[in-house]
């Protein structure tokens, strides 16, 4: 109940600064447009190299999605008025990151046809390229909700967010990476199912973890 | 209404000042620690036979393989200690954190470093992305944003928490990269235990490995002071008279 009032809020507040989530996208897709020119017009390279590109133009956006989920939060004070509420610090935790789990599949989902048709990387394999967004976006969202919730208290959290959130994600970044080139580039050993079972095993541990500690976190 | 939180908060977290250690052990366990190292080189750099395969290049292994243990061992420490302040929030685990991460960091860094110098002329490269290598580096750039965090709060108290509670999620991060890595790539040779290990090159690598626990434990002994010393300065007096005189107990 308390989950389902954190996580409406989150929504509409998504909505009403849906501006933003436009312009996350304009980045995402610019980051896209820039990875090419670091290849050069080689369309076979490019093809080989679209699910790096996609998902590290995925990382460097959700900082900005991340920031953004807090930003309105520090405005006012409001994460105190927050924290006074008769709701769980573990629901006000989850329903953040479940909503920024939610835009950056978004992202990552609308970021595909730019990778299509900037590297000629399709596939007809829709469902399982969204479930590795998904996967990926709930294992980028997960640590980065509970980093954002320290790193928007302080002066320079552009800095601090990456620095934290970047080396801690490297798994994330390795399994979404290996299963998204196998789904556009062909599996023919069937590998992609255990960078799937990697990416639920990292959700798993970080949802857990994370809910755990995010109280200690807010708390003072 | 915030006034009251404020005062007794405060006075709640200056229970446990900060207690400044003396004494001259972790200078003793310094001195040890170098000399135990030091004969542990002299044994496997003069009295040792070079290995038959890569010659005197294997030698780096009675630095190298002590580096690695005494890097687990530092984010171990600290790993422990973060849990320990999360729980009993004595300011003395908030020093033995900073004091561990910083020279589990540093000898990370120092095990990358090595590692690149017994790699290039055994295979020819200086980075290769095997999984250990790549999760030391990954452990560095993970341990050193902590240390950046720590630097930016102000706060001690808020430092403590934020910095223990990064430290668990970064610890638990390791066997995961690892694991990760494993599977993408795997070229490293197998890892140095007793069984795959010639006696004679297991005394001075236990020798530098002794000396290696016993001048990581004077070095976060030592570290760990300055840092106490820095906190106490921090933290006002506790706010007790202050707190009874407006009428206010916590």
């Amino acid at each position: 109940m308390q989950l389902a009032a954190t996580l409406r809020k989150e929504i509409l507040l998504q909505w009403r600064t849906r501006s933003q989530i436009a312009a996350v996208f304009i980045f995402g897709a610019t980051s896209l447009l820039l990875f090419s020119f670091s290849i050069g017009p080689n369309s076979e390279a490019l093809r080989l190299y679209a699910p790096g590109f996609l998902w590290l133009g995925l990382l460097l956006s959700s900082t900005l999605t991340l920031s953004e989920s807090f930003h309105l939060e520090m405005e006012e004070r409001a994460l105190e008025g927050l924290l006074l509420l008769p709701a769980s610090d573990r629901s006000l935790y989850y329903g953040k990151a479940i909503a920024n789990a939610f835009q950056l599949t978004l992202l990552g989902i609308a970021l595909i046809p730019v990778m299509v048709v900037l590297y000629d990387a399709g596939t007809t394999r829709i469902p399982a390229m969204i479930g590795v967004i998904i996967l990926g976006a709930a294992g980028l969202s997960a640590p980065g909700t509970l980093y954002t919730a320290m790193t928007s208290q302080l002066r320079s959290q552009q800095t601090l967010l990456p620095l934290l959130l970047f080396p801690l994600v490297v798994p994330v970044l390795l399994a979404a990476v290996k299963a998204t080139s196998l789904i556009i580039l062909g599996d023919p050993m069937g590998q992609a199912r255990s960078w799937i079972i990697l990416l639920i095993a990292f959700d798993a541990i970080y949802w857990s973890l994370c809910g755990l500690l995010f109280g200690r976190v807010v708390e003072d | 209404m915030t006034g009251i939180s404020e005062v007794s908060f405060a006075a709640a977290e200056t229970e446990d000042q900060p207690r400044i250690r003396r004494g001259p052990l972790p200078y003793i366990l310094l001195a040890v620690g170098t000399l135990v190292i030091l004969t542990g080189a002299w044994i496997g750099l003069f009295v040792a036979p070079a290995e038959t395969f890569q010659g005197n290049t294997q030698r780096i292994m009675y630095i190298h393989v002590p580096t690695a243990w005494a890097a687990m061992l530092a984010l171990m420490f600290a790993f422990v200690s973060s849990f320990a302040y999360l729980f009993n929030g004595k300011w003395a685990w908030d020093a033995r954190l900073e004091a561990s991460i910083e020279i589990g960091t540093l000898l990370a860094l120092l095990l990358c470093i090595q590692g690149s110098i017994w790699a290039k002329p055994t295979w020819g490269v200086w980075w290769d992305w095997d999984p250990r290598l790549t999760t030391s580096a990954v452990m560095v750039f993970a341990f050193a944003g902590i240390l950046a965090l720590r630097k930016f709060v102000e706060e001690p108290g808020r430092r403590a928490t934020w910095s223990a509670v990064a430290t668990i999620v970064a610890f638990i991060d390791v066997p995961v990269v690892y694991f990760s890595v494993n599977w993408w790539n795997s070229l490293h040779q197998t890892q140095s235990t007793v069984g795959n290990i010639a006696p004679a090159f297991r005394v001075p690598l236990y020798t530098s490995a002794i000396g290696f626990v016993i001048l990581l434990t004077g070095l976060i002994m030592l570290r760990a002071r300055t840092s106490e010393i820095r906190l106490s300065e921090e933290i006002a007096p506790p706010l007790e008279p202050v707190a009874s005189v407006g009428g206010i107990r916590s």
